[in-house]
C-alpha cells in the first residue's frame, strides 16, 4: 500500500490536526469538569429553584445531539453580535454540552456516597461549602474517575463533529489528505488509529488512578 | 420560519428514526452474536471481537462514516450513502451492544445453567429456554440507553450529505438567519424520540414485574 507512504509524507498535516483535537478535548474536559462540579452542586442544592434550573439544563443537553448544539452556537451567536472563529465556537460547544454530562455523572457518584461520612463531617462542625469541599467532593471525584475517563473519550469523539463546521481537527486533516492525494483508506485508517491510541492512553490512565485510589484506602 | 420549514425538519425526523431503527434492529442480534463468541471463548474469533470493540468504541461516528463511504470502494466494496450510513451506525452500536450483552452474560447465575445441564438440556436449547429470556430483561435498561445514544450520534451521517433532523434544522436556520426556532423544533423532536424509547422500556419492565408476580 503506497497510500500509507503518502500519508506518512504529509504526516505534519495529520499531526497538527491531531494536536488540535488533543488541545480542544483537553481544554474542554478540564473546563467542563470544573464547571460541572458547580452544576452538580446546584443539582444537589437545598434550594428548589437552583435544582429545577440545573435539572432543566442537564436534561436539555441530554436530549440534543452534539452537532445540533455546535450548529446553534456557530450560526446562532453571530446574530446576537458575538463573532468567534470556528475553533472558539467549537470549543464553547464542547464545553457547554459536556458540562451537563460531567455534572450528571458527579451527581450519580454523590448520591451513592455513604451517609456516614457526611454525618461525621457535620459532627466535626463542617457546614455548607466547606463540607462540600473537604468531605464530599474528594471521594466523589475518586469514585467518578472511570466515568470522567469515559466522558473524556466521548469529548474526543464529539470533537470529530467539529469537522462539519470546518475546525481543523484530526478528521478534518484526514479529509484534507484524502481530497489532495485521493488516499481515503490510508488517511482515515491513520486517523482512527490515532483516536484509538488516545483512548487507550486515557483508559490506562484511569486504571492507574484506580490502583492509586485502592492503595490509599 | 414557516410551516413548510417545520415539515422539512419533520421529514428529517422520519429519516433519523428510520436509519436509527435499521441500525438498532441489525445491531442488537449482531452484538449478541459477538458477545456469545466472547462468552464461549471461540478461539481467534474472540480476539477479533475484542479488537473490534476496542477500535469502534474509540472512533468517532463521523470518521467511521467517512472511512466506510470513501475508503471501502478502494477495497472493492462500494455502497450508496444511505447504506454506508446504516453500516456505520450498525457497526458502532453493535460494538457497544456487545459489551452490554457480555456484561449480562457474565452476571448470569451459573446454578441455573448447571441445573439445566442436569436436566439434560442441550446447549442451544439451554440458551433459548433458560438464558436468553432472562438475558433480555437484565440487559434491557443498558440497551435502551445505548439506543438513545445512537439516535444522538446519528447526525454524524451529515458528512455523507444525508439530511436528518439536525441537518434539516441547520438548513432552515441558515436560510432564515434565525437558528433558534428550528433548533427548538429539533430539540422537541429528539426529546420525543428519546421519550418513546424510554417509555417502551418502562412498559416492558412493568409487564415483566407483573409476570413475575403472577408466577409467585
Amino acid at each position: 500500500m503506497n497510500g500509507f507512504a503518502i500519508v506518512w509524507d504529509s504526516r505534519d498535516v495529520l499531526l497538527s490536526g491531531f494536536a488540535n483535537t488533543i488541545t480542544l478535548s483537553a481544554i474542554a474536559a478540564v473546563v467542563s469538569l470544573v464547571l460541572g462540579t458547580f452544576l452538580a452542586m446546584a443539582l444537589m442544592a437545598r434550594s428548589k429553584a437552583a435544582r429545577i434550573a440545573a435539572t432543566l439544563y442537564v436534561d436539555a443537553m441530554r436530549c440534543v445531539p452534539f452537532l445540533l448544539l455546535a450548529y446553534l452556537i456557530y450560526y446562532g451567536l453571530p446574530s446576537f453580535g458575538i463573532r468567534m472563529s470556528n475553533w472558539t465556537s467549537g470549543l464553547i460547544a464542547l464545553i457547554v454540552y459536556n458540562v451537563a454530562y460531567m455534572a450528571e455523572l458527579l451527581r450519580a457518584a454523590w448520591v451513592n456516597l455513604p451517609k456516614e461520612s457526611i454525618e461525621a463531617g457535620h459532627a466535626f462542625g463542617f457546614h455548607g461549602l466547606k463540607l462540600v469541599r473537604r468531605i464530599i467532593l474528594p471521594p466523589v471525584f475518586f469514585a467518578a474517575v472511570p466515568m470522567i475517563g469515559n466522558q473524556t473519550i466521548q469529548i474526543i469523539k464529539d470533537s470529530a463533529f467539529l469537522t462539519i463546521i470546518a475546525v481543523a481537527e484530526l478528521t478534518q486533516a484526514a479529509m484534507a489528505i484524502q481530497t489532495t492525494y485521493f488516499v481515503p483508506f490510508a488517511s482515515f485508517v491513520a486517523a482512527i488509529a490515532l483516536y484509538w491510541i488516545t483512548c487507550m492512553a486515557i483508559e490506562t490512565g484511569v486504571a492507574f488512578v484506580g490502583r492509586v485510589a485502592k492503595a490509599r484506602q | 420560519m414557516t410551516w413548510y420549514d417545520v415539515y422539512a425538519i419533520f421529514q428529517g425526523a422520519v429519516f433519523t428514526v428510520s436509519i436509527s431503527l435499521a441500525s438498532i434492529v441489525i445491531g442488537l442480534p449482531l452484538g449478541l452474536g459477538f458477545a456469545l463468541i466472547r462468552w464461549s471463548r471461540v478461539p481467534v474469533l474472540d480476539r477479533l471481537v475484542i479488537v473490534y470493540v476496542s477500535v469502534i468504541r474509540a472512533s468517532p461516528a463521523v470518521t467511521l462514516a467517512l472511512l466506510i463511504f470513501f475508503a471501502l470502494p478502494v477495497v472493492g466494496i462500494s455502497m450508496g450513502a444511505v447504506t454506508a450510513a446504516v453500516v456505520t451506525l450498525t457497526l458502532s452500536t453493535a460494538a457497544f451492544n456487545t459489551e452490554i450483552w457480555r456484561g449480562a452474560l457474565m452476571s448470569f447465575p451459573t446454578d441455573q445453567l448447571e441445573s439445566a445441564r442436569a436436566f439434560g438440556m442441550r446447549r442451544g436449547l439451554r440458551f433459548r429456554r433458560i438464558v436468553f429470556p432472562q438475558l433480555v430483561h437484565s440487559a434491557l435498561p443498558a440497551l435502551v440507553n445505548e439506543m438513545t445514544l445512537q439516535v444522538k450520534s446519528s447526525p454524524a451521517i451529515a458528512v455523507l450529505g444525508l439530511v436528518d433532523i439536525t441537518r434539516a434544522a441547520s438548513r432552515v436556520g441558515a436560510r432564515t438567519y434565525d437558528p433558534l426556532p428550528p433548533f427548538v423544533v429539533a430539540l422537541v423532536l429528539y426529546s420525543l424520540i428519546v421519550a418513546v424509547f424510554v417509555t417502551t422500556q418502562r412498559l416492558i419492565e412493568r409487564r415483566r414485574v407483573a409476570e413475575l408476580e403472577a408466577l409467585r
